[in-house]
């Protein structure tokens, strides 16, 4: 499986690349300039690595390979879509709907090649992973102190771009009392009625709803175990309905009038086909998720990588990210400066105060073996 | 027969090309090899099939089954083999289930097995029955091939709390099924579900057995003063009993290797080994434990090949009498 995963990756990289060709892009190098933006760390306030040399030196490279961006994901559609238009730079989206593992894999195969990726937007646990081996180039946006510091890699080699809290959403017209907590679940009058995206030992989205249950049940995130009780619990009661196929459908007709899943994902899938759909971050337990960037050491575009970044991380790039229902990481900034775009800040239930806080690797790893040994032992 | 035309068709010798006064055992023996080139001809494209979409994956999950689990993604991982993977698997959650999907295909082969029978016997004895036949069959066809999460939504649809059927019970009867113990989601529901592809599938195969019993020999049990029973017992029975027995059998396959309805189902609260080899290869969740899902695999691969062969020993023997 994973050598068809490989190729199948090399396949569609390939592919792309020859299509960039074809349009006539015109490839890196850094001619007249004679600044190497590979090594650039962070760009300065005037001089040569000043933003409008990095603009001008990313427009000359013209090109910006991203990968795994499907366009109906976060906004990325329109996001690259006004990158280019603003700095006539080509985007390739290498296999729009692979995954993190796969981007690493490409950076990693695809080394010292134009159409290698220059920017990647994947897990956690993989941002750690590209770093332990060396593969990102440290980089601080200008925005840089405005990333809570326990999001970003204190040497800048990946960084928080995107996320959510796990939420619960509801169907006011199914739901008559409307949940605030875990703990308010836990109400007979939701008998049959709460669900989850899908199986915690498979999902992402469910796993951390197993983890946000522990947290409102005195457990940490170096103890999961009572999120696996709190669910066993409401199991027993008999207001847990199982199904690993949660969503808007189940919603819709009723299987699941109360579904937890990312905010972000109830409000961009639920909410636009259920009248008066509602979501809340539990009051009890705020467990928030972010995707990082990073870009890649081998860049083949390296201006273009950074400036890739520039964007993102500037009030426009945040805000289309916003418009695209995901938390972007510097939002609490954004409303702060009274720049966040207020429609787009409306669809989502407001953020809990307080930092956020995230599990180490070591915890995280701890925390899926005892959720994938002892869900169905406790729960079934 | 197989053999002899296996013998007939041996390698020849090579033809060398540099003998001289050779020419018509030379052109015999070209005619000869084209022959035999142009009749195995025939089965390449099924022989590159299965070795390409069978054996090759079977190789791969045996050799990643027998490497030890990673947890990174460096592709570096030149080790020596270890049977750590095997033993995760047959302890903890793994054991359960491995324990639950046998019980599972146990259950949902040997149930549907006698229902199937049932009613593969009432079409096949049944008077004046070419259309019901037919219906039945084309029913059985399509009913056996209907899986995965559309069958769960299905069954979720009709029959969850707030499905069409649960309504109408309720309404009719004003008695909540669900209320009284009834549930989707626990091995009982899946099992029922399971029902649904499981009894026309033994419809499906259960009939040509069906079909092979001679009306004469029935007859000749009467003329010899022998009554139902003992048709049944001496004739039928024991002439039907490996066929029986072989399509139970393929239905037990058919149940152990069932995945995305039971997953769809359940959500991973009733533990099942194709569920959690899922989760190992496909999940988000857990990262760089590939390698215990291979070995999941390879026990499953092992289970199914006892099973098959099971089979086809019991259709061997029926095969003596449905000639």
């Amino acid at each position: 499986v994973r050598t068809s995963k490989t190729l199948a990756a090399i396949v569609a990289v390939a592919g792309t690349a020859m299509l960039a060709a074809a349009c006539g892009s015109s490839g890196s190098g850094s001619g007249a300039s004679s600044v190497n933006w590979a090594k650039v760390t962070h760009i300065s306030a005037s001089g040569s690595t000043d933003m409008a040399n990095l603009v001008a030196a990313a427009e000359k490279e013209g090109q910006l390979n991203v990968i795994t961006l499907p366009s109906n994901w976060a906004n990325y559609g329109t996001i690259m879509k006004d990158f280019t238009a603003k700095y006539h730079i080509h985007i390739s989206d290498a296999i729009p709907e692979g995954s993190s593992g796969q981007e690493i894999q490409a950076v990693q195969t695809e080394k010292g090649q134009k159409r290698a990726p220059d920017v990647v937007d994947v897990g956690t646990a993989f941002a750690v992973e590209g770093a332990n081996d060396g593969l990102w180039a440290p980089y601080k946006v200008a925005t840089w102190s405005d990333i809570p510091g326990n999001a970003k890699d204190g040497n800048g080699d990946y960084y928080a771009d995107y996320g959510g809290y796990v939420a619960i959403g509801y169907n006011p017209a199914v739901v008559k009392v409307a949940p605030t907590s875990f703990a308010s679940l836990t109400n007979p009058a939701y008998k049959h009625m709460i669900g989850l995206n899908n199986s915690p030992t498979t999902a992402g989205a469910a796993f951390a709803a197993v983890y946000a249950a522990a947290l409102a049940n005195g457990g940490s995130f170096g103890n999961i175990e009572p999120g696996i009780q709190y669910f066993a619990n409401l199991n027993k009661i008999g207001n847990f309905v199982p199904t690993a196929i949660g969503g808007p459908t189940t919603v819709q007709n009723g299987t699941t009038p109360i579904l937890i899943w990312w905010d972000y994902l109830l409000a961009s899938e639920v909410s636009p086909v259920v009248k008066g759909f509602k979501i809340v971050i539990p009051s009890d337990s705020s467990y928030a998720a972010y995707y990082d960037q990073a870009i890649s050491a081998t860049a083949p575009d390296p201006a273009a990588a950074r400036l890739w970044e520039e964007f993102l991380y500037s009030t426009e790039g945040q805000n289309l990210w916003l418009e695209g229902y995901a938390r972007p990481i510097e939002l609490s900034t954004l409303v702060a400066n009274g720049t966040v775009n207020k429609t787009a800040y409306a669809k989502l239930p407001p953020a809990p105060s307080g930092s956020l806080k995230f599990p180490t690797d070591a915890q995280q790893a701890s925390a899926e073996n005892v959720v994938s040994q002892n869900w169905a032992k406790q729960v079934g | 027969m197989a053999d002899s035309m296996t013998t007939a068709v041996a390698p020849e010798p090579e033809y060398s090309g540099a003998r001289p006064g050779a020419s018509r055992t030379r052109s015999d023996r070209v005619t000869k090899v084209l022959r035999t080139l142009l009749r195995w001809a025939g089965v390449l494209p099924f022989t590159a099939y299965v070795a390409a979409g069978l054996l090759a994956p079977m190789v791969a999950i045996v050799i990643y089954s027998l490497q030890p689990n990673h947890g990174g993604f460096v592709a570096s991982r030149a080790t020596a083999p270890t049977l750590s993977n095997f033993d995760t698997a047959v302890h903890g959650t793994y054991l359960t289930g491995l324990t639950n999907v046998l019980l599972l295909a146990l259950v949902t082969s040997v149930v549907p097995g006698v229902f199937g029978f049932l009613i593969a016997y009432a079409i096949h004895t049944a008077r004046r029955g070419v259309v019901l036949r037919r219906v039945v069959i084309t029913a059985a066809g399509v009913f056996a091939n209907f899986g995965g999460v559309p069958l769960a939504f299905l069954f979720i649809a009709t029959l969850s709390t707030t499905g069409i059927v649960t309504g109408w019970i309720k309404t009719l009867f004003n008695f909540d099924i669900w209320d009284h113990g009834f549930s989707l989601y626990n091995p009982y529901g899946v099992a029922l579900v399971y029902l649904y592809f499981q009894i026309p599938l033994m419809v499906l195969v259960i009939l040509p057995a069906l079909e092979g019993l001679r009306p004469a020999w029935r007859e000749a049990a009467e003329n010899l003063g022998g009554r139902s029973w003992h048709y049944w017992r001496h004739i039928g029975g024991p002439v039907l009993l490996p066929s029986f027995l072989g399509c139970v059998l393929l239905l037990f396959g058919s149940g152990l290797s069932a995945y995305a309805t039971a997953e769809a189902l359940t959500g991973g609260t009733i533990a099942l080994t194709p569920i959690q080899i899922g989760s190992l290869l496909n999940g988000n969740v857990l990262a760089g434990q590939e390698n215990l899902g291979y070995a999941l695999g390879v026990i499953l691969v092992v289970i199914i090949a006892v099973v098959m062969v099971g089979y086809v020993l019991l259709q061997r023997r029926a095969a003596r009498w449905l000639r």
